[in-house]
């Protein structure tokens, strides 16, 4: 698929920025690490010939390996939804993931590469890790040089830390921004933030490193003695002492190379995430059919890769807010027919992307509501058609953010629940929109997505592991009211000092931009339509999409009302994780009140011959007030 | 007074004396020396210092503790001290700006007429009701809605020194307010009866260095915010909801004074201390810069289809107009209205008019132009007008004098704004230097010969009309090439 391979394109090409960025900032570090106030001339005729020697031209080949690594892992691991632990214990389910495993074992041996070639640079007494001593009898032999070590093991324990705070801050997470620039204006801004994140990171992981050091140094020292037959040297302070560990200059190695090594891995993420979120123009239409597949209408259904779906749903919000010419495709009908077949496809997808979060939110309000008794007493059966079907129509990861905490295993199927019924059926039959919103492949969905997660919980830990997933379908369907009994006192134990506030609010709403864009996409096309639309073709879905948005904004409205769902998060700028996610049902709730606000205001009292219930037309009223 | 009767609305004519407000009778740094003990540990006063001031307070702590601290440490830091005032006072040559007050700073660049002396500090209609906000000397901002009997009071611990306020676009309740520390976004909710909002309504937006809050300035389609501060060389453009902004960092010009979004949302106007603005267009956020001869750009406003922006420049008493249409190609910016000093005779005396302006605004239909001159403070009978042009936009650009509007005896103008929707011409909303706010309408039929619908508020103000003569001549007209 064409649209696919643009995303490999993207990443090749930021990948490749990053290693063309390599020589400069490797430059500036050499300049750093070898800088002395006393011989200013001396430092720089010292870098020149370091620069041009073999080994300078090795490590740097080595690097640049490194980066490509790196920029293969962002590339590997990135997701645009990102994945939110609802507890601490699912934090560490998280952490202990077979294949985040992989990626801090990866990331450490590339710290220790990285560590390598900066001890190679720096030189001086950190060049090798064995140095000839020559003990009391005169005899030489080969000693351990524990600077080397120290450089070394300081770079795999960054490396370690940084994948580390990668899960903990969401630094996989790819967030868009609402201001589009271009991609060389964005890369300077965030310039001076990259700097300083890894200065600060550098500072903070160096010091957890001395103090482990200093309990644990001696572990992998006697360890590379051992194997690699070196002696202890006869130096003056082994460096896992007080003494030892307070050399200033060692100190400030330590730090500039972990500085160096943060520094040219954050590029290479920055550089990711700047490319792969540049916005990509879609054709609307083609007048070839081979072409069609990658055609705005077709991509926006697609549900794999994500990204293609964000980058199209970007895609609509821009062309439906700046371009009139596209807008006109829209609104176009096709050529034999003459069938709205774009407006259709595109405002099906947006309303029942919108339908899907509504849905979500009132499954999880119902949940809420019955305060996570409703007990679990679900039927074997649906339990396993639905591990069986799983993640196919929402992506995987948002099944694995459960919206509970895992000690809550009363999270039963709320689709069952007679509450949900009663709210559910007015939607289902009394409203204009039943029928072209509402088809049977949406009404799917919901006992899939929360029964899925049912597995998850119950099975203690979050992201389902392929390990534990025989596990669970052995799981006794009925537990007995003893066991139950124990759940429910663990429960109210832990749930406390393990539950992380507001985090099952945020994850509910963790894939709302694209939400968001659909919202805007569909205000802004109907705003349009109202003089753009020659043929009508925004009228015949306009009652639909005003009940959509408005059913969506009683159901959000409803959501804030719950505890945490309101309260904010605290912003921390000083980290390279991306929180975009913690405040996005925020922005969620301004975007849906301004698009009907929108819509409103650009048809006035037009809105009046519009077919409504009852119920939505009174609701629609106070926005023609100006008093929501 | 029958003309409002027949209408469905009447916005309500205001007076705040200033005799009525509750002042601060001292600044927050003043009570400090009050309460300062010295029992402190040296260790703790640092702590405070640096928490409060910074480095710069805590050099100032260690230099001025000399018997408890060795020496070398006191000079030391005493000499750093120096160092940092010197390359400041260097920076500060390169911008004058930078080493003015923050109060006095807002005051320089506000749109407002003589901002740190007016009663009314801001002022903005909502745009799409008829409710409206006006920020006080007090620190404290009042909402008014004819259509219902509370008035809002907003108070918090931050609002200090407002400069500018703005109602948010397609919202019924946000009220983005610009002060002296930070940005703050109140949710006022329309349907509530409370008169003392908490703090809790309002979310605080702030970021580093990017204080005083001078301009701010919504998305007509109210997705962000972009606000402007004469010490920050960055602009924000901030996503509200998510609070959280991307700086647009250009250098040149020392910080943004003015900002101004185009009512189509294409184009944002910024200008800066120098003489120099700025105009972004918000598609891809690049900008084009606009050098200025003489001064700073010192207001704008945007012709209603955004393809024509209005500006004047500091120390010249004429308007230029430029023009943004899609064809690229070199121009330059044109003068449109010359409004140096002239006499005019009325049947009460002569009176001379003209000078340097201080601010523009355009009625939403493009129809009337409201000028408000800054006169002479220290002629006597110079004082601060409102100039009123009439203004065509297509097929091409008009500019007619129209007339003038002046308050009562002793009152001057200090702030104006058009309603944003007024159905039966143009309504222009006057702040005067008693702290009186009232409403002067044009009354005129939109796309046809506009009739000289003149006619003052309820009671004040006095419109005067020109020599029907010199009202036919066009000040300025375009020709279509």
């Amino acid at each position: 698929m064409i649209a696919a391979s643009v995303i490999c394109w993207r990443a090749a090409a930021s990948i490749a920025w990053a290693v063309l960025l390599l020589p400069p900032s490797t430059a500036i570090f050499v300049i750093l690490s070898k800088f002395s106030v006393l011989h200013p001339i001396q430092t720089i005729s010292e870098c020149f010939s370091m620069l041009t020697s073999a080994t300078a031209i090795f490590s740097f080949i080595l690097l640049c390996g490194v980066i490509i690594m790196v920029g293969f892992l962002n590339f590997e691991y990135y997701t645009v939804i990102p994945t939110i632990a609802c507890s601490k214990i699912a934090l560490f389910g998280q952490l202990l993931h077979p294949r985040q495993l992989v990626n801090s074992l990866v990331h450490c041996i590339m710290g220790m590469i990285v560590a390598w070639c900066s001890a190679v640079t720096i030189g001086f007494r950190y060049e090798t890790l064995g140095h000839p001593c020559a003990q009391t009898d005169g005899y030489h032999q080969m000693c351990l040089n524990e600077y080397h070590l120290i450089l070394l093991l300081g770079g795999a324990f960054v490396g370690f830390s940084h994948s580390l705070l990668g899960v903990i801050h969401n630094m996989n997470y790819v967030s868009f921004h609402t201001v589009q620039q271009y991609k060389y204006l964005r890369f300077k801004g965030c310039l001076p933030l990259v700097v300083k994140c890894s200065a600060t990171q550098a500072l903070y992981s160096v010091r957890n490193f001395i103090v482990v050091y200093y309990f644990l140094g001696y572990i992998p020292r006697t360890w590379i003695c051992k194997t690699l037959n070196l002696h202890l040297g006869s130096s003056a302070h082994p460096l896992d002492s007080i003494a030892g560990l307070l050399d200033l200059s060692l100190l400030y190695h330590l730090w500039i190379s972990a500085t160096f090594l943060l520094f040219t891995w954050y590029i290479t993420l920055l550089l990711f995430r700047i490319f792969l979120t540049e916005g990509y123009s879609f054709p609307v239409q083609s007048s070839f059919t081979e072409d069609a597949d990658h055609c705005l209408p077709k991509v926006l259904t697609e549900k794999q890769p994500m990204i293609l779906k964000f980058l199209a749903l970007q895609d609509l919000a821009l062309l439906s807010q700046h371009s009139p010419l596209r807008r006109c495709e829209v609104f176009s009908l096709s050529q034999p027919g003459g069938h709205p077949h774009n407006w259709n496809a595109i405002s099906k997808e947006c309303l029942s992307l919108l339908a899907d979060l509504t849905q979500r939110l009132v499954a999880y309000h119902d949940t809420v509501a019955t305060n996570g008794r409703a007990k679990s007493l679900s039927s074997g059966s649906e339990r396993k058609t639905s591990s069986e079907t799983s993640g196919t129509l929402i992506s995987q990861k948002w099944l694995s953010m459960s919206a509970n905490s895992p000690f809550t295993p009363d999270l039963d199927s709320p689709f069952m629940s007679p509450a949900l019924r009663r709210l559910a059926a007015p939607v289902e039959q009394g409203s204009p929109w039943y029928g072209t919103v509402q088809s049977p492949h949406i009404m799917r969905r919901v006992p899939k997505l929360w029964s899925t997660s049912t597995d998850s919980q119950v099975n203690g830990s979050s992201p389902p592991s392929p390990a534990s997933v025989p596990s669970d379908k052995q799981e006794p369907s009925k537990p007995s009211f003893l066991a139950q009994f124990l759940q429910n006192r663990r429960e109210q134990v832990l749930k406390p000092c393990l539950k992380l506030p507001e985090a099952s609010s945020q994850a509910l709403f963790a894939d709302s931009q694209a939400h968001i864009w659909a919202l805007e996409g569909l205000s802004y096309l109907v705003q349009a339509s109202f003089s753009e639309d020659q043929f009508g073709v925004v009228q015949t879905t306009l009652p639909s999409i005003l009940s959509c948005m408005l059913v969506l904004q009683e159901a959000v409205d409803r959501h804030f009302k719950l505890p945490h769902a309101s309260s904010k998060p605290v912003r921390s700028t000083s980290s390279m994780g991306d929180s975009t996610y913690k405040t996005l049902r925020f922005a969620l709730r301004a975007t849906l009140k301004t698009a009907i606000y929108r819509i409103t205001t650009t048809f006035g009292d037009h809105l009046n011959a519009v077919q409504l219930s009852a119920e939505h037309r009174k609701r629609l009223q106070q926005f023609l007030e100006y008093k929501e | 007074k029958e003309m409002y009767q027949s209408l469905d609305f009447s916005p309500p004519s205001l007076s705040f004396p200033r005799e009525s407000l509750k002042l601060h009778s001292r600044t927050e740094n003043s009570s400090k020396a009050a309460f300062l003990d010295h029992s402190e540990t040296l260790w703790m006063r640092s702590a405070a210092a640096w928490r409060d001031g910074g480095l710069t307070g805590l050099l100032n702590e260690i230099t001025n503790s000399h018997p408890e601290v060795p020496k070398w440490l006191s000079m030391s830091s005493g000499c750093i001290l120096a160092l940092l005032q010197w390359v400041s006072s260097f920076h500060g040559s390169l911008f004058p700006h930078l080493t003015l007050s923050s109060e006095d700073m807002i005051a320089e660049f506000s749109q407002v007429l003589n901002w740190s002396d007016c009663v009314v500090r801001a002022f903005a209609w909502h745009p799409h009701t008829d409710k409206f906000a006006v920020a006080l000397l007090d620190d404290s901002i009042k909402i008014y809605n004819p259509k219902s009997a509370t008035t809002p009071t907003l108070k918090h611990r931050l609002q200090r020194n407002v400069a500018v306020v703005q109602w948010k676009p397609l919202c019924a309740s946000a009220l983005a307010v610009g002060c002296q520390n930070c940005l703050l976004v109140w949710h006022v909710d329309p349907c509530s009866l409370s008169t003392r909002p908490s703090a809790g309504c309002a979310h605080v937006l702030s970021h580093p260095g990017h204080a005083p809050v001078t301009s701010i300035a919504w998305s007509p389609s109210g997705s962000l915010l972009v606000s402007a501060s004469p010490m920050d060389t960055a602009m924000m453009v901030w996503d509200v909801a998510a609070e959280s902004c991307v700086p647009l960092q250009r250098v040149g010009g020392g910080g943004v004074t003015f900002l101004s979004w185009s009512p189509d949302g294409s184009h944002v106007l910024a200008s800066t201390p120098s003489a120099l603005f700025r105009v972004w267009e918000t598609r891809m956020w690049t900008c084009e810069r606009w050098p200025c001869i003489k001064g700073r750009c010192q207001s704008g406003c945007w012709s209603p289809d955004g393809s024509r922006l209005l500006f004047t420049v500091q120390d010249e008493a004429v308007i230029y107009s430029l023009t943004f249409t899609n064809t690229p190609g070199p121009h330059a910016a044109v003068v449109v209205a010359d409004l140096s000093e002239t006499t005019f005779s009325t049947p009460d005396g002569d009176i001379i008019v003209g000078g340097e302006i201080q601010s523009l605004a355009w009625d939403p239909r493009g129809e009337r132009l409201a000028v408000l001159l800054k006169g002479d403070p220290r002629a006597a009978d110079r004082s601060p007008i409102i100039a009123v042009f009439k203004t065509r936009v297509s097929p091409i650009f008009e500019l007619l004098p129209c007339g003038f509007v002046q308050g009562e005896p002793g009152a001057e103008p200090r702030l104006m704004q058009f309603h944003p929707n007024f159905r039966h011409g143009a309504l222009l909303t006057v702040c005067w230097s008693s702290g009186r706010i009232t409403h002067v309408p044009f009354y005129f039929l939109s796309a046809s010969i506009p009739r000289l619908g003149l006619s003052g508020s309820p009671t004040l103000p006095h419109v005067q009309e020109r020599p029907a003569d010199f009202a036919n001549q066009s000040l300025f007209t375009e020709f279509i090439s």
